[in-house]
């Protein structure tokens, strides 16, 4: 007997196109928390490393818990936290609070490297050159310290970028969202997982084969 | 703006189900690390000493592990595998995809410690009289195993995070229990607010104990 209602439907060009706008919602999402987090997350690296026994006795305890607990349960906890103290946020907002506050808890350690990279003997140079503080911080540590970590910093930023996979548990329809509606409508988890996870590929692998290169020419 | 009244007596009555849980995910997660580390150094070795196919497979495991998401790579043995016929149960599809993700990150690792031992090593091992095993159980891996002793701790501290993926495949490890209980209650504040210290606890614990076997093992 021939069917005379389907309900699944194959996979189709179009589908490709709702494939590839959630792909920019992704990058969108991750750009925006990356961005934010790795402002907020030099400065904290900056309060560690000056800050010494303050910092680390304010500071780097609530970045540890950032570092410490699931992404995933940061996301649901704070996805039903901030209704309770009165914020009324969508799923995209409370993913870029977490995830930029997530990115800045990976950062502040890679930027206190960074800091810690650059030798003092250069940086008391810098300052009886006549350099203020901050011209030492501008032009003698951001240079050095920014190229010995610049590798990690790509990495975390990575991270942050594939883990923005999980702002989905809120119901953002980013990359891998879209693949699993896709799924329930097509039927085809095989193919449109691997279409997905391509287009996560090809994201990642170009900027971390780059970092790679970078640092090959840096280290000689 | 304050008026959530917060429920704390249904946590604590299923605390035991939740260390239960937990036990599970420190379970999982475990055993991904331990044959994560044995597929690692396999993947490892065949990217240094091996060309061809071996070579190509090994190397898009790992860069196919380290550029896609892991929750990606866990619904890929989840769903993608299904339309092979294949349909892996919970704990199956949690212990794939964290040994997968595991190897790769972990064979980047190892090949850069076995990169790290100069070769004249070896050469120096070989003529003194040494096999080729000797050579490597006695002079390379003691040292390979102190330069990545850390990386592998923070692999096992990601591979207890990246568990709680599990929640999203139907998995009642600690963040899928949690999220039973929470549907069933409602109190989802509460109840993700208690596994985030319980993971806390958990990481702080593992990284404690590496800290203690790393001064026994590393005392000069």
């Amino acid at each position: 007997m021939e069917p005379t209602l389907t309900f699944f439907s194959g996979f189709g060009v179009n589908d490709l196109w709702f494939l590839g706008e959630a792909a920019l919602r992704t990058m969108w999402i991750s750009v925006l928390s990356i961005s934010l987090g790795t402002v907020i997350g030099v400065l904290f690296g900056w309060l560690l490393y000056e800050g010494k026994l303050t910092a680390a006795l304010t500071v780097a305890p609530v970045l540890d818990v950032f570092r410490s607990v699931p992404l995933i349960i940061q996301l649901v906890l704070f996805y039903n936290f901030a209704p309770i103290v009165g914020l009324n946020l969508d799923a995209f907002a409370s993913g870029v609070v977490i995830l930029t506050i997530y990115t800045a808890a990976l950062v502040a350690n890679v930027a206190r490297g960074g800091i810690e990279a650059v030798d003092t003997s250069m940086r008391r140079a810098a300052r009886s050159l006549g350099m203020t503080y901050w011209q030492d911080l501008r032009h003698v540590v951001l240079p050095i310290g920014g190229r010995a970590v610049f590798p990690a910093w790509v990495g975390v930023a990575l991270g942050v970028m594939k883990d923005s996979a999980l702002v989905s548990v809120l119901g953002y329809v980013e990359l891998l969202k879209a693949s699993q509606i896709l799924i329930t409508r097509t039927q085809e988890p095989f193919l449109i997982l691997s279409v997905a996870g391509a287009f996560y590929f090809a994201l990642s692998y170009p900027i971390s084969r780059y970092a790679a290169s970078l640092e090959k020419r840096w280290a000689q | 703006m304050f008026d959530y009244n917060f429920h704390w007596r249904p946590v604590m009555k299923s605390l035991p189900d939740l260390i239960d849980a937990a036990l599970l995910t420190l379970q999982v997660a475990v055993l991904s690390m331990a044959i994560g580390i044995i597929i690692g150094l396999c993947l490892a070795l065949i990217r240094l000493h091996m060309k061809g196919p071996l070579y190509w497979f090994a190397t898009s495991w790992v860069e196919v592990a380290r550029n896609t998401p892991a929750l990606f790579q866990l619904f890929f043995f989840g769903f993608g595998l299904g339309a092979f016929g294949l349909h892996l149960s919970p704990y199956l599809i949690v212990l794939a995809g964290l040994t997968f993700n595991c190897a790769g990150y972990l064979a980047e690792n190892f090949r850069g410690g076995f990169q790290a031992i100069p070769e004249t090593q070896i050469r120096a091992s070989r003529s003194l009289g040494m096999t080729a095993w000797q050579a490597y159980t006695r002079v390379v891996i003691p040292q390979v195993f102190r330069i990545v002793y850390h990386p592998v701790t923070n692999q096992m501290v990601w591979a207890v995070l990246m568990s709680s993926l599990g929640m999203l495949v139907g998995f009642r490890e600690l963040s899928g229990e949690t999220q039973f209980f929470a549907s069933r209650t409602f109190r989802i504040f509460e109840y993700f607010a208690v596994t985030a210290v319980i993971y806390y606890v958990i990481v702080k614990i593992i990284l404690g104990a590496s800290r203690l076997m790393a001064a026994r093992l590393f005392r000069y």
